[in-house]
């Protein structure tokens, strides 16, 4: 008798016909998911010394800028009034959690990741804008702010103040992502979102993918260059996104098994959508593809004697699978969160178009930013850290010694 | 190279510090000057939506008056004149699925399941029951924003742009939204949409412009069997008062705690 009062033939509030945050919002949280886990990659093994994985530090700072740049832009191309958007800034309701997204992105780009990269290249910079010519030592003086000094005493300077920002940086981070967790997770108006969870799940699955997008990235620029990728350093942070991912993988499970044993009143329309239209997105993209089979791989690396070749490319291939599953992870909580009515009666659809403000083109269009930037970056502050440096070899001769300095220095 | 450049730096970084003080610190200079407070000003912004640019009458004291909504589902017939009559009096859009208010149709069946519906808001006719012998109970409740006292939409905008009058009227100015739709999702009644015409977000205003001269809401003043009951929870001897000392009334969604000022009485235990 109970089980048929829920029978339902799907009634949505006539305003829920139209599904309001589309593919762009998925965005957010996955960049600045991207953004938070690569800095705090970076500084957890700078902060805890781990030498092994030195050489992809400053590639990780430097794809955390990258997408932190970006990160504003699909917020942006989804406002109704762009234009307003300074408000946030000029004029934020105290009240709101989204009114402080302002000062906590500033917060970051400025004070922290920008500030840190800045201290950690200073040194190099002078002695790049003694070497270079034109352009790129016009942009290296006015980025160094026409500061010349390569003192050891500087340079230890340097150091020091980059270790302090770094100390800060991990709790910003942590702040950056978990607040983004947070929007979502204090709707209480939505039973899928709300959740005092979120803004954990959030943060660790941030750590997961941004691991996995230094590892991809570390790869595919080694791949690039010529360069052999070192192998110390991809099994060590192979096993760091092993140890995330399960931190990830059992607070999610949390989730749901609480879910499942409180039964609230949304229960059965969740259900529902988790095995039907979210199946694919979730069951199979998410905890699958991007959970279980990663997770599986990287403990095989730990168990079974891989050979170097064949490791290399199970990290590829993982670090792929990783970063699909924490997108469609965004997607089921942005997208699923407003599949099903609030009436707890009935579903809408999403259908994603590929032209227009908010569809897919201008979606791979972000994405794709980042990647130009980093380019960029790359080129104007080359972040290699190279063993076998071909002389020659404009980015792996003026970096092993100077890329080394930081670990080392750390170590003080 | 030598000691002074080393303070150099330093003083650069001292000014830059100093620089985003000014900046953090201008924002509430601004925010001050713009005679923005928790409690916002007696004068909403934008209330006389779509123009946005509505002034309060003469003699219009906001925090004189408190107002609230009933309604009687005994006595709703589902004919949706209010539906058709808050489209007219606020121009909201006909072919967006924009709703101000809108009324549901309930039919429980004698094997307890259930058949809710809603076409276009109630502006379609709604359909057949089906077999009609099998139903046990059928009823309609409309529905519109319950301008909370605790309004959660109010409280995530992140501009401010939607504000709690002083006369308990939950408002949007539309001057000010930047259109982020938070409000949307964070109202648990569905009542907010997203108004293309305006890039911003639509709700109820209780048709602030009508009241505000002493007028009823376009939907209360149309329906025809007064089952729809508008009035100022001030006034002692009005009609809110007295319906709510006459019947023992019910809010949604109580557990959300947002304090609905939108009274039901004789509500069912399936409608959320």
């Amino acid at each position: 008798m109970h089980e048929a009062a829920y029978a339902f033939t799907g009634y949505i509030y006539p305003n829920e016909a139209k599904l309001l945050w589309s593919v762009l919002i998925v965005l957010y949280p996955y960049i600045t998911g991207l953004v938070a886990g690569a800095f705090i990659l970076a500084s957890l093994l700078s902060v805890f010394r781990v030498k092994a994985v030195h050489p992809t530090y400053r590639l990780a700072l430097l794809t955390s800028l990258s997408f932190l740049l970006v990160a504003t832009l699909p917020l942006l191309a989804h406002l109704g009034h762009p234009e307003r958007s300074f408000e946030i800034f000029v004029t934020p309701h105290t009240s709101s959690a989204m009114a402080m997204f302002g000062f906590v992105y500033a917060w970051y780009l400025m004070l922290v990741l920008c500030v840190e990269i800045w201290f950690e290249y200073r040194a190099d910079m002078v002695r790049w804008a003694g070497e270079c010519k034109g352009l790129k030592r016009l942009i290296y003086r006015i980025i160094t702010l026409w500061d010349d000094d390569t003192s050891p005493r500087s340079v230890q300077m340097d150091h020091k103040i980059a270790y302090a920002v770094t100390v800060i940086g991990i709790p910003s981070a942590f702040l950056l992502h978990g607040y983004v967790g947070f929007i979502f997770g204090s709707v209480k108006a939505n039973p899928y979102w709300a959740s005092v969870l979120m803004p954990v799940v959030f943060l660790f699955s941030a750590i997961v993918s941004g691991i996995a997008l230094v590892l991809l990235l570390y790869q595919v620029t080694a791949h690039l260059r010529w360069k052999k990728a070192d192998m110390a350093c991809l099994d060590t942070v192979g096993r760091y996104l092993l140890y995330a991912l399960i931190v990830d993988f059992a607070l999610e499970g949390l989730d749901v098994i609480h879910r499942i044993y409180v039964a609230e009143e949304s229960f059965d329309i969740l259900s529902l959508m988790v095995t039907g239209k979210l199946f694919l997105t979730l069951v199979i993209a998410q905890v699958l593809l991007g959970g279980l089979v990663p997770m599986l791989a990287l403990a095989s690396t730990l168990v079974f004697r891989i050979p170097d070749k064949t490791r290399q490319w199970l990290y590829v291939v993982v670090s792929l699978l990783v970063l699909q599953g924490i997108f469609f992870m965004r997607w089921n909580v942005v997208i699923g969160g407003q599949l099903f009515s609030k009436s707890l009666l009935g579903f809408t659809t999403y259908k994603l178009d590929i032209a227009g403000r908010e569809g897919a083109m201008v979606a791979l269009i972000i994405m794709g930013l980042p990647f130009i930037i980093l380019t960029v970056l790359t080129w104007l502050l080359p972040p290699w850290v190279d063993n076998d440096a071909a002389p020659g070899d404009h980015g792996a001769t003026d970096k092993p010694e100077a890329a080394a300095v930081p670990a080392q220095a750390s170590a003080k | 190279m030598t000691h002074d450049d080393t303070l150099s730096r330093r003083d650069i970084l001292k000014k830059t510090f100093a620089l985003g003080s000014g900046v953090f610190l201008c924002t509430f200079a601004v925010k001050a000057a713009k005679g923005e407070s928790p409690d916002p000003t007696p004068a909403p912004k934008g209330a006389g939506d779509p123009t946005g640019s509505y002034k309060l009458p003469n003699g219009y004291e906001p925090s004189a008056h408190y107002y609230g909504y009933g309604i009687d589902l005994d006595k709703c017939i589902g004919c949706t004149r209010c539906v058709d009559a808050c489209k007219t009096e606020n121009s909201v859009s006909r072919t967006e699925p924009n709703f101000r208010t809108w009324v549901e149709r309930y039919v429980i069946r004698d094997d307890d399941t259930l058949e809710v519906c809603s076409p276009k808001g109630g502006l379609d006719p709604y359909p057949a029951i089906e077999d009609p012998g099998s139903v046990a109970k059928s009823f309609f409740v409309p529905k519109m924003c319950a301008h909370c006292e605790r309004s959660p939409c109010e409280q995530v905008c992140p501009v401010g742009a939607t504000l709690k009058s002083p006369d308990g009227v939950v408002l949007i100015d539309k001057k000010y939204c930047i259109g982020c739709g938070y409000c949307i999702q964070a109202c648990p009644y569905g009542c907010r949409y997203f108004d293309e015409s305006t890039r911003t977000a639509g709700k109820c205003t209780l048709c602030y412009h009508r009241i505000t001269r002493g007028l009823r809401p376009a939907c209360a003043e149309i329906c025809p069997t007064g089952a729809r009951v508008f009035g100022d929870l001030r006034e002692k001897d009005g009609p809110l008062a007295k319906f709510l000392r006459e019947h023992r009334v019910q809010v949604l969604k109580p557990h959300m705690g947002t304090r609905p000022k939108l009274y039901y009485h004789n509500l069912d235990k399936e409608v959320r």
